[in-house]
């Protein structure tokens, strides 16, 4: 090896070396190695968010540069009823999809929980709707939905349950109601084999030695499984809240937000407003509306649920 | 305080059978210790006797009553578990509290008693801690004091000590003796540890292979093993075991190796001429010696462990190990004479491995 290092320039040496000192400082080193992932996120995540917010502050159309208007699309959208609407949508939407989501997903972890035969099969089986392309599974449920070839009032009525063909997608109400199935029977499974996770760190010990205490199946579902499973239940709900909230595809493949604009999510309509109706500026104040909701729904599970005392090392008496 | 009789206990697994028809009595107020290897099924009728496991046949039964068909909540036993099984959830004090408030006792009284334990154990100050906030040997007295709040019938531990250090574990054992000595509760002790077995046991139940192989007092059981496994797996460092033939000449007795080396036998012996055996001594019951028919040992490694000094040896093909309590610095490859206690010598039959005499 000396004979290449008599070769080099001993300017080059020098400058080599520097550059070897340089790349040896921690903070340059990982500044560097974070360059890549840094700069995906910047350019595809940051930058559009950022760009979003600006626009929902002018008045920029299709083919047309906006110029800055301040709160105005704000203000126009506080008294407009359909964004109104389609505020009242998606909390009613998130709320109640999220709680059967964690009840019956709860469930199925439960079940799952127990030793069954073909174990393996039937959890890979129970994520099925999961995997499961959304467009794919909201046309089914669009089917399923029909006013005319409805498989479920085609059996209601057979089994002489029903005289008329129920209007799923065409009365307000129903239409919700529908939407939100079809996104509790598709969260299933994310909510269930998330919990089974948890469920599975579970020492079972602890049931035992619960079981010796005195608490029956009841107790021990109350004061082991409950406690033990928060801080997973909590980044699974974070997460479960956030995706349902922002929900688009199914909305979109099923009901477009109809009838009466009655299933329009925030998202729907920001969609709608902004691409098929040109209004780019109105439609980015919509969606950045949905911003506050996600960070203090975020908050709220992250303070409130995630954070135990009893997980924390002896240094956070 | 109850007494617990296990009676013809079979547990199966499917078809596997694990325990084929246990039978052991634990008196009232004693402290039994299973003992055996990993597999042996000692933990499975630990979890039998606590109603976590199911009885397939035979019968359990806590003062008196048979208790197969009783859930373990009615059993009114505590069990210490070897890695605690602590709510990680609740405090100190909330652990040793949630069986007495699971059970409706009213909240002055399950203070004094949670005070009481955590006195006894030395758990006064950590009350306000959670589990995760204490060290190894004060979990394990958290478990203890769970265990000894609901002051029930019978105490169970399941391989209490095994996830201590070696010098923690020397210091619970004798905590957990103490603690036996003062409050006289009946215990049951699993335990892979024969020290602990010794040290720790009014009786040693030794299992193997779901089998009992041998009940006892601890030096009951050190001094008259039922069989080969029982001298093997008990006494540490473990008895010597050489087999050969029994040779009786002139009123003597001795063992003759297979390599055709011989090993002094009692006279009394209860062995026949020919006879195939396996040949028993304790490494320390062996002694150096300069008389006649000393035994001519080839020295391999010498141990010294401060308190006593193990030479291994080889005496023809066979492994022999002998302690003294005097300090020797033999060489690697030195011959020294032994010669082993003949009163203290052990007889096995090589066929089924059962104690002669």
């Amino acid at each position: 090896m000396a004979s290449t290092a008599t070769t080099v320039d001993p300017r080059a040496g020098a400058a080599l070396e520097r550059l070897g000192r340089w790349l040896d400082n921690r903070t340059v080193l990982s500044v560097l190695f974070m360059l890549p992932a840094a700069s995906l996120l910047l350019l595809f995540l940051t930058y559009p968010l950022i760009l979003g917010v600006w626009m929902g502050f002018t008045d920029v159309k299709i083919g047309r540069p906006g110029v800055f208007i301040g709160f105005e699309n704000y203000i126009s959208l506080f008294q407009d009823g359909v964004f109104l609407l389609s505020v009242f949508n998606t909390i009613v939407y998130t709320v109640v999809a999220t709680v059967l989501k964690f009840g019956l997903g709860l469930w199925l972890a439960l079940l799952l929980n127990h030793h069954i035969p073909l174990k393996a099969y039937v959890r890979a089986f129970v994520l099925l709707p999961y995997i499961i392309p959304t467009v794919l599974s909201a046309i089914a449920f669009w089917w399923i939905y029909d006013a005319q070839f409805s498989i479920i009032s085609w059996a209601l009525t057979q089994m002489g349950l029903l005289d008329a063909y129920i209007d799923f997608l065409g009365q307000p109400w129903n239409a919700r109601w529908s939407v939100i199935a079809a996104n509790v029977w598709r969260g299933i499974p994310f909510v269930a084999i998330c919990l089974l996770a948890g469920l599975q760190t579970i020492s079972p010990s602890l049931y035992e030695a619960a079981a010796l205490d005195g608490a029956n199946s009841w107790q021990r579902f109350w004061h082991v499984t409950v406690p033990m499973l928060m801080p997973i239940l909590a980044v699974v709900l974070t997460f479960s809240v956030l995706f349902t909230f922002t929900d688009f595809q199914l909305i979109y493949a099923i009901t477009r937000g109809g009838p009466l604009n009655s299933t329009h999510l925030m998202a729907t309509l920001a969609f709608q407003r902004a691409i098929p109706g040109g209004q780019l500026g109105e439609g980015a104040a919509i969606a950045t509306a949905m911003i506050p909701f996600l960070v203090g729904a975020t908050v709220f599970s992250y303070y409130g649920l995630q954070r135990r005392k009893w997980q924390q090392g002896s240094a956070d008496d | 305080m109850a007494s617990v009789d296990v009676r013809k206990a079979v547990k199966r697994f499917g078809t596997v059978e694990i325990l084929h028809g246990i039978d052991v009595t634990i008196d009232n107020g004693t402290f039994v210790v299973l003992l055996g290897p990993s597999g042996c099924g000692k933990s499975t009728l630990l979890r039998m006797i606590a109603g976590l496991e199911e009885i397939s046949a035979g019968e359990i039964a806590i003062d008196g009553k048979v208790v197969n068909n009783v859930p373990p909540k009615d059993r009114d036993i505590a069990m210490v578990f070897q890695n605690y099984a602590l709510y990680p959830h609740m405090k100190v004090a909330e652990n040793m509290a949630f069986g007495l408030k699971l059970r409706g006792v009213d909240a002055p009284t399950i203070d004094k008693k949670v005070r009481e334990a955590a006195a006894i154990l030395n758990l006064s100050p950590l009350l306000d801690r959670y589990p995760r906030q204490l060290s190894g040997g004060q979990r394990q007295r958290v478990a203890m004091g769970r265990a000894i709040v609901r002051d029930p019938q019978v105490f169970l531990f399941d391989e209490p000590l095994s996830n201590l250090d070696a010098k923690l574990r020397v210091q619970m054992r004798t905590e957990i003796r103490e603690l036996h000595q003062r409050l006289r509760s009946t215990s049951i002790y699993v335990t892979h540890d024969q020290i602990e077995a010794m040290t720790m046991a009014d009786k040693i139940v030794v299992m193997r292979d779901g089998h009992i192989e041998q009940q006892g007092a601890p030096l009951e059981v050190y001094d008259r093993p039922n069989n080969l496994f029982v001298a093997g797996f008990i006494g540490s460092p473990a008895m010597n075991l050489v087999s050969g033939a029994v040779r009786r000449a002139n009123g003597t007795a001795s063992v003759v190796t297979d390599d055709g080396l011989v090993l002094p036998v009692p006279p009394g012996a209860p062995a026949q001429e020919g006879a195939k055996v396996v040949y028993g001594i304790r490494p320390d019951h062996i002694e150096l010696t300069s008389g006649q028919g000393a035994l001519d040992v080839e020295v391999a490694v010498v141990e010294p462990t401060g308190a006593e000094t193990l030479v291994v040896g080889k005496y023809g093909k066979s492994d022999i190990q002998a302690a003294f309590r005097e300090r020797h610095a033999f060489k690697p490859g030195q011959r020294v004479p032994l010669m082993p206690m003949l009163d203290k010598v052990h007889l096995f039959d090589a066929g089924s491995g059962q104690r002669l005499g």
